[in-house]
């Protein structure tokens, strides 16, 4: 593993946030799976280490955009169970209201600018949460993430070319899981992903998305120089995703592999490598880390429970929040 | 009172909004020392610098959405878009972003943002130049549309939409910039969903929009010299609309034409009329007209184009026909 904190507390907390990611995932999937959620979801097992590695370098006030993998960044920017299973149940006391669901998943309190189900939808977001900063001379950092399948979208080309002019705080975070929906990166992405980047003068690093270290210690060094409006850069993570590309996606040898799925899960797990990590450095024990899983899926089985429990949204608010300063627009 | 060009108009009221608040920005193509093609925006670069009058590159989707991103984050942009025909380019970013953002995250989030563009026939500009495209807007929940018919509203109309918390988009037709109007120098808003009586009336209602106000005026004029009164009436503001005042002429003059820019079918003048044959359709003495652009793309040559678009003439015929109680084709 890439060594570069020392702080152990700063290591648990990477462990915890991914432990939560992994969990919050696997109750997510059951509760698709015994149909007590509407709609459908993608998981982000796997790809932990990522979105830990990066939010754990980035303060409150930092703004990142999300993807329809969302909840991995939702999580790992600070948000709680309770109000996000709520969310993917259509409750009233999700993070909107039941509003957005999954896909849409926001915690404008943490700076999560919200999931988007549109791909590459939030380029342009991330890259105007970037130009305020500036515009404000505040020295806030965005963080854009976005999955391979969206560099395919003639949006990214755009404002990477507008950020870099302009220098703005802004990082674009590739995740690089190998595959947009059933189809693998390489038969979507001619040349190299880095290297557009690198077209428009931005520096672009490729990084081990499985190694949360590696990832944390070169988006602690780019926020930092980001501040100081040396920005944007560009980072490939390259990383995996367990599940399907949603969760109602069983079959799917005819697009990858069962040993590929077996060879990344046993040999390249974020959480499992972490842990071992830890755990030979001496900076816990196999008995700290059962307990902090067990604390972890106790309070996800609270929060599902919770959710389930909790009231749907009064009809009457259909129509509100279609306008900021129009309580009810249909009235 | 002093007598001001619209496009002056527009000027003015930037100017005013960008010194009552740092956190407003203008960005769009070729809008800083060249003051945009129409004009309207020269001077505001020496006033306010390049940091917030921002040219950019010719990128429509990567500038829209970034000042969706800028506007959820504290900033006020304005956004340029050259002409209102470019608004396909960037329908992701109006229509599924910022236009969504509100309602899809319960109320956390805002997208207090302004795109200005244009719209308007007979200037010789051809298909992709000459739409008039509010409707498209106007049907989308979440944006509010406004549509200045002078100067004065022009102004009035701005400064209240760069105050809005939501997304405005102010159509100005292109054939109006010279065009002068009284403009008061003291500081004056025009609030959203307020209809205009431009000319009390008592025989038929002539419901016009941006330059269709000017039609109906003079097709009124026309039709007093042959002793039929004409109300006329500007909604101003199409979403939100001010439904009350055009039932409340409706019922009293018990006729109703609507006349807009925008092509005649699934339109602006199409929703107007079905709402007032809903809600005043026993105080009427005829069907309620619409006059719209006709349903074709706007062609070049001047001996066509210049019978694409409603004119006082034509509105004049149809309201002698709804007087005598002659239903043309339509009952
Ligand atoms: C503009 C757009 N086109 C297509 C889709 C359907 N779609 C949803 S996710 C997806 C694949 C995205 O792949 P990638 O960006 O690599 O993200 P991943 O799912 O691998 O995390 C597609 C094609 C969409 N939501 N938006
Ligand atoms: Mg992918």
């Amino acid at each position: 593993m890439a060594k570069k904190k020392t702080n152990s507390e700063d290591y648990l907390r990477m462990y915890r946030q991914m432990v939560r990611i992994r969990t919050f995932e696997d109750n997510a999937n059951q509760l698709y799976l015994s149909a007590k959620m509407p709609g459908l979801t993608h998981m982000y097992s796997g790809e932990e280490a990522v979105a830990v590695g990066i939010c754990e370098a980035l303060e409150t006030r930092d703004k990142i955009t999300s993807t329809h993998r969302g909840h991995g960044h939702c999580v790992a920017k600070g948000a709680e169970f309770k109000e996000m299973f709520c969310e993917l149940l259509g409750k009233e006391e999700g993070y909107c209201r039941g509003k957005g669901g999954s896909m849409h998943i926001a915690d404008q309190s943490n700076g999560n600018l919200g999931a988007n189900a549109i791909v590459g939808g939030s380029m342009g977001i991330a890259t105007g949460a970037a130009f305020t900063s500036k515009l404000l001379r505040k020295d806030d950092v965005a963080v854009c993430f976005f999955g391979d399948g969206a560099t395919a979208q003639g949006l990214m080309y755009e404002v990477m070319n507008m950020a870099a002019l302009w220098k703005l705080p802004v990082i674009y975070a590739c995740e690089n899981n190998g595959y947009s929906e059933y189809t693998k990166t390489e038969e979507i992405a001619a040349g190299s992903i880095t290297a557009r980047a690198e077209a428009f003068g931005i520096e672009a690093h490729q990084v081990d998305g499985q190694d949360v270290l590696a990832v944390n210690a070169l988006t602690t060094d780019l926020v930092a120089r980001a501040r100081k409006g040396e920005g944007p850069f560009f980072m490939e993570l390259m990383t995996y995703r367990y599940h399907g590309h949603h969760v109602g996606d069983i079959n799917r040898e005819y697009y990858r592999s069962k040993e590929e799925e077996k060879d990344w899960k046993d040999n390249r797990d974020p959480i499992i490598r972490f842990r071992g990590y830890l755990v030979s450095e001496g900076l816990a024990t196999d008995e700290d880390l059962d307990a902090l899983n067990a604390e972890i899926e106790a309070d996800a089985e609270a929060a599902v429970k919770y959710a389930l429990d909790a009231k749907y949204p009064d009809v009457s608010e259909v129509d509100m929040h279609v306008f900021a300063d129009i309580k009810h627009a249909l009235a | 009172m002093r007598e001001i060009t619209l496009s002056q108009a527009v000027n003015e009221a930037l100017a005013e909004e960008m010194r009552r608040d740092e956190t407003v920005f203008i960005i769009g193509e070729d809008v800083a020392e060249a003051g945009t093609p129409f004009k309207v925006l020269s001077g505001l670069v020496e006033e306010f610098g390049t940091g917030r009058v921002v040219d950019t590159p010719i990128s429509e989707p990567g500038f829209m959405g970034l000042a969706v991103g800028a506007a959820m984050t504290g900033s006020r942009p304005v956004v340029d878009l050259m002409f209102g025909d470019f608004i396909f380019l960037i329908m992701d970013q109006l229509c599924n972003q910022a236009a969504k953002t509100h309602y899809m995250s319960g109320g956390k989030l805002s997208v207090p943002l302004v795109l200005r563009t244009n719209m308007g026939a007979t200037r010789r500009s051809a298909a992709q130049h000459s739409q008039s495209l509010h409707a498209l807007v106007a049907h989308i929940p979440g944006l509010k549309v406004a549509m200045p018919s002078s100067a004065y509203e022009a102004k009035g109309l701005m400064k209240t939409a760069i105050r809005d918390n939501n997304p405005v988009v102010i159509f100005e037709d292109k054939l109006m910039y010279q065009d002068k109007a009284p403009v008061p120098e003291e500081e004056f808003l025009i609030p959203f969903g307020e209809a205009n009586i431009k000319r009390a009336g008592t025989d038929i209602t002539l419901i016009g929009t941006s330059s269709m106000v000017q039609v109906c005026e003079k097709a009124a004029e026309i039709l007093a010299a042959e002793g039929v009164s004409a109300e006329v009436i500007d909604p101003r503001t199409i979403v939100p609309l001010d439904e009350a005042a055009l039932l409340a002429s409706a019922r009293k003059t018990s006729r109703v034409i609507v006349v807009d820019e925008g092509h005649q079918s699934f339109g602006v003048t199409a929703e107007i009329a079905s709402r007032i044959n809903e809600k005043a359709f026993y105080h009427l003495d005829a069907p309620v007209l619409r006059m719209g652009a006709l349903d074709v793309p706007i062609p070049f040559s001047p001996a066509l184009e210049d019978i694409t678009v409603p004119t006082p003439e034509g509105v004049a015929e149809k309201a002698r026909l709804l007087v005598r109680g002659e239903m043309i084709d339509a009952a």
